[in-house]
């Protein structure tokens, strides 16, 4: 390119296209194709942001997604992005970019006074603080809390969405450089489905800045294209995971931009038959006093602006380098009409400069002091003595380093190539191989700094400079892993992609040791910054949470309930009438259960039909209760253990026939239930003879309870319904129904079971023939009440997964014979001590009981228990609860304290059987 | 993100199944207590092959043991259990 190419600041002219955005409200013009960090070079802006933490000023460093510096806020409201490199943000119309980490603004910022205060801000300088007296803590914690992090996440929910897909290809090309242009369209010439990534714009990569006659992009892209290849330009690899699969980031419209579908980006999950990665290299930064100045820049990215985008960032310009590379950038320079005032050399020889480039060997730039947008003077070590230049842009470049990001995310190793001083992808277990240059970094043999430590930035990011590694070393951390921690080196949003080969030889060299012997730290995904909406996806909205919807949903929608969630299902809690609230709903709802009769959902109780001439030794397996004595027609209560004897659900079994069972179980564990029962009839036992079919969604279930129950039903199905415990198929409202003789609240009661699709004629009769008698629909709240009067455990409360059926007063219960699963893990001595937690009552004797409140003797003393539930006596009134107590079966009478220092509540109670309520069963038995 | 080959419905996506257990974490209903703790709290957990009992829970529900790798995660064999796959 030509001199003549090159711009001053862009202005809107006649017949020229321009885009106008604004930078701290102050408005541009950019040109079609550039990114923001080009418009604002362009346009003669420098200064860009503060640094992390001493707010030191920074500009444009780089012109990839490498960049450390230039981070700013882009768009507004919900749809703002902070943290967003400017050289990774093309310029759209309306852009709004504000500059972060200053205040009251970018060019006067108050915090850089911490700059001034650097040398008590060093390496560790949080951990150091808490050595300190704790109200020391205190006193800087809001100082640094206010002074940490850079741009602000947003408030409002972001307003667009995001989508996710799936692809498949024979062959991914990570990188649209020369290599993977190369690989892509021989793949795709092969017959291959092709898919092709590019992270920028166009597709080119290193050939937009070194342009090579004999290599086309868009044409090769579009052929790779005809062939049936599916490039995907501003989309980056960002995760490479097992068995080659990936995942991409595609940005559909520019970050703070209005996506024209709606759809900001998409997430895709591809998996790949062949990986080939042909992602090149990222240039080394060289550290030397005051080296995050605006106006010092990588001789690539030097490269890239004047070439790409037709923009001279510096009109006097000193190059530093240890390589053959940044002789290019000399050479584009001179052709773009700037003066190279000096190329150091850091090798005693290179190869022939451009014509009019003065060549000093043996030379490291040591310091720079400059404006706020560009520097003023360059101070170089040359041979022995010191030398200064005039120049207002440094294009520095202390070699490369291969992007092996993916590679190292697949598992691979690397290799360390001395020539380059650089790792290089070696060996990866999985289908995937690196090409190009990232294969072959040029050679850029290590340099010594000259500069002064402490402003030798390493990591631009994190402000990590020489001075911190050298003082991390000195105070004893000695792998690169507490070095990373430390200093927090490379834990920046860039994730040290410029920063950390710089650290690791200065960590080597304190050491003595070589580069590879000192280690490195691990590559993780994602490659560049992702945003939580893109994986979070449709699922940003309310789809993130499943909702299971029960058969009568929306015949309860009608009656408007308060809903209850549980897992994935929502069930009515309360049905409250004329104004009324959750506790007196429910307690109107629990009384009318206990003096006539309520209806109620129980439709997502755990079911299996489990049938065949086994079922009852697979039923006996999973139940700790004996099974297989049950006549037919009759059931009965029963509970799981784990192996380890510890309870984990427990329902109801029920013989329908001779050789045909019905398992119920808690509604919380019913996934988990299904699951443990297919894994015990399928991989512990598949020789059985039996089947297990999940009937949880099958049928609906409808509770019936109260002294009033029998009565309804019996006129419902025309028939007298089974006697407690019993089972009777039945007819109710024209349709077949299974009719359960089973009691949690304490009353006569009855589970009717019913085929999904017909549950509402079910229900709707149910409810009919209670509310004429005078009962009424109840809801989960009053179920609570009922059962802990009742003294009733529930899984998730009682059952707390360390509780044994001995502690919860169900030992009497298990089956003799053993046999079942938890039965020996039961055995371990520890779950018969008698220092264990059992369920007890507790009635109040002043004082209303707090939920999850600590048991204690007296005041000052450790617990002995807790309180998993408390209520009320639902008709007489007073406060009860069921608590799990240290060696509470033999303590029932003892007077104890319950106590929740958090909510400042506390009780006087006694110890009781939990059992508060018809303790005989006398109310459901015939 | 592994890629399982379902016995039943050929390769598919590690989401839809679960993982269950080790084959050397199956405890015997029969084993008396010591050899069931000793089967769930201690295994092998060879740096190379395991085999590992998986479910197909989100597709065919099937039961299958995988021998994978512990270190490069290769699933090197896939086979059927449960009463189908008896032979």
């Amino acid at each position: 390119m030509s001199a003549d190419k090159t711009r001053g600041p862009t202005r809107a002219k006649t017949g020229e296209e321009t885009i106008a955005f604004t930078f701290d409200g102050t408005t541009y013009h950019a040109r079609p194709g550039d990114t923001l960090a080009a418009a604002l070079l362009a346009n003669g802006v420098g200064l860009v942001g503060r640094s992390f933490k001493y707010h030191r000023p920074r500009g444009i460093m780089t012109a990839g997604i490498e960049e450390p510096n230039a981070l700013v806020t882009v768009g507004k409201g919900g749809r703002a992005e902070p943290n967003t490199r400017a050289t990774d943000l093309f310029v759209y119309p309306g852009m709004m970019v504000q500059s972060q980490n200053r205040w009251p603004s970018l060019a006067f910022d108050v915090a850089a006074i911490f700059g001034l205060a650097a040398p008590a801000l060093g390496a560790g300088f949080y951990y150091k603080t808490f050595f300190g007296p704790a109200k020391h803590w205190l006193r800087y914690e809001a100082f640094i809390r206010r002074a940490a992090g850079l741009g602000n996440a947003p408030t409002e929910p972001d307003p667009d969405n995001f989508s996710q897909t799936a692809g498949f290809c024979d062959v991914l090309v990570v990188g649209s450089g020369p290599a993977g242009l190369k690989a892509a369209l021989e793949a795709a010439e092969a017959g291959s489905r092709v898919m092709l990534v590019e992270q920028d714009a166009v597709p080119g990569g290193s050939l937009l800045r070194d342009p090579d006659p004999a290599i086309d992009p868009a044409a090769m892209v579009e052929r790779i294209k005809a062939l049936g290849g599916k490039v995907l330009l501003r989309t980056t690899a960002s995760g490479y995971w097992d068995h080659n699969f990936l995942t991409l980031s595609q940005r559909l419209a520019e970050p703070g931009a209005v996506p024209p579908h709606g759809f900001a980006q998409r997430l895709w999950h591809v998996r790949a038959g062949r990986v080939v990665l042909a992602t090149g290299l990222i240039e080394r930064p060289v550290p030397f006093a005051n080296n995050d100045h605006p106006g010092v820049m990588l001789s690539q990215a030097v490269r890239s602006y004047v070439r790409r985008w037709g923009v001279l960032p510096g009109q006097r310009v000193v190059i530093a380098t240890n390589n053959d590379d940044a002789y290019l950038t000399a050479q584009a320079l001179v052709e773009a009409g700037a003066e190279v005032v000096a190329l150091l050399d850091a090798r005693a020889s290179g190869p022939a400069a451009p014509a009019g480039v003065t060549v000093y060997h043996d030379a490291r730039p040591s310091s720079v002091t400059g404006r706020k947008h560009a520097l003023r003077n360059v101070t170089a070590v040359i041979g022995g003595s010191e030398q200064s230049f005039d120049a207002d842009l440094i294009a520095v470049s202390g070699g490369f380093v291969p992007v092996s990001h993916l590679h190292m995310q697949a598992g691979g190793k690397l290799t360390w190539n001395e020539e380059a001083q650089a790792f290089v992808p070696g060996e990866t277990p999985q289908v995937c191989e690196t090409i190009g240059s990232a294969l072959h970094p040029p050679a850029a043999p290590a340099a010594a700094p000259a500069g002064k430590a402490k402003t030798s930035f390493v990591d631009f990011q994190n402000d990590v400079s020489l001075a911190d590694i050298d003082l991390a070393w000195q105070e004893g951390y000695r792998s690169v892993e507490h070095l990373k921690r430390y200093t927090t080196l490379g834990m920046a949003t860039d994730q040290g992609k410029t920063s950390n080969m710089t650290a690791l030889s200065r960590l080597a060299e304190k050491q003595g040791v070589t580069v590879p012997q000192a280690g490195l730290t691990t590559f993780r995904p994602p490659y560049t910054p992702v945003t939580m909406g893109l994986l979070a996806g449709a699922g940003a909205r309310n789809a993130g949470a499943h909702v299971r919807r029960i058969p009568l949903h929306d015949l309860h929608e009608a009656q408007e309930p308060i809903w209850q969630p549980l897992g994935y299902w929502f069930r009515p809690r309360a049905y409250p009438v004329d104004g009324e609230g959750l506790v007196a709903a429910a307690l109107r709802e629990a009384q009318t259960v206990r003096t006539v009769a309520g209806l109620s959902d129980v439709s997502t109780l755990g079911k299996f039909e489990v049938s065949g001439p086994d079922a009852a030794a697979l039923l006996e397996l999973v139940c700790a209760t004996t099974v297989g004595k049950l006549a037919v027609g009759r059931g009965r209560y029963t509970f799981m253990l784990r192996e380890d004897g510890f309870v984990f659900d427990d329902g109801t079994v029920w013989r329908l026939a001779e050789n045909r069972y019905l398992l119920t179980s808690s509604t919380g564990g019913a996934d988990r239930m299904a699951h443990h029962i297919s894994y015990v009839r399928n991989s512990l036992r598949p020789d059985l003879k039996c089947s297990v079919v999940n009937v949880q969604e099958h049928y609906a279930g409808i509770a019936l309870a109260g002294p009033g129950s029998r009565r309804i039903l019996a006129a419902l199905t025309g028939a007298e319904p089974p006697r407690h415990m019993g089972y009777a198929p039945g007819v109710l409202a024209g349709t077949p129904v299974h009719v359960l003789a089973a009691s949690y609240s304490g009353e006569r009661a009855f589970e009717i079971h019913v085929e999904a699709t017909h549950a509402a004629e079910v229900w709707r009769a149910i409810e009919a023939a209670t509310r004429a008698a005078g009962g009424a629909p109840y809801g989960l709240e009053a179920m609570e009440l009922l059962r802990i009067e009742k003294g009733h455990v529930v899984v998730g409360g009682e059952v707390d997964g360390r509780s044994t059926p001995h502690d919860l007063g169900l030992g009497g219960m298990l089956n003799k014979a053993g046999g079942f699963i938890g039965a020996a893990g039961l055995t371990r001595p520890a779950l018969s001590a008698p220092s264990r937690n059992n369920l007890v009552g507790l009635v109040s004797l002043e004082g209303p009981i707090p939920e999850g409140g600590m048991l204690i003797q007296r005041a000052g003393q450790s617990p002995q228990g807790h309180v998993t539930a408390a209520a009320r006596r639902i008709l007489e009134g007073g406060a009860i609860a069921l608590a799990l107590l240290e060696g509470g079966h033999k303590r029932h009478g003892e007077e104890l304290i319950v106590t929740s220092p958090t909510r400042g509540e506390k009780a006087r109670v006694r110890v009781t059987s939990p059992h508060f309520y018809d303790p005989a069963g006398e109310r459901y038995r015939d | 993100m592994y890629q399982i080959a379902c016995p039943h419905c050929g390769p598919r996506a590690q989401t839809e199944f679960t993982y269950e257990r080790t084959t050397d974490s199956v405890v015997d209903p029969a084993a008396d207590a010591h050899t069931a703790m000793h089967a769930l709290y201690t295994r092998a957990n060879p740096m190379g092959l395991d085999d590992e009992v998986w479910r197909h829970t989100y597709g065919c529900r099937a039961w299958m043991v995988l021998t994978r790798h512990r270190v490069t995660h290769e699933i090197t064999a896939v086979k059927a259990i449960g009463p189908e796959a008896l032979a």
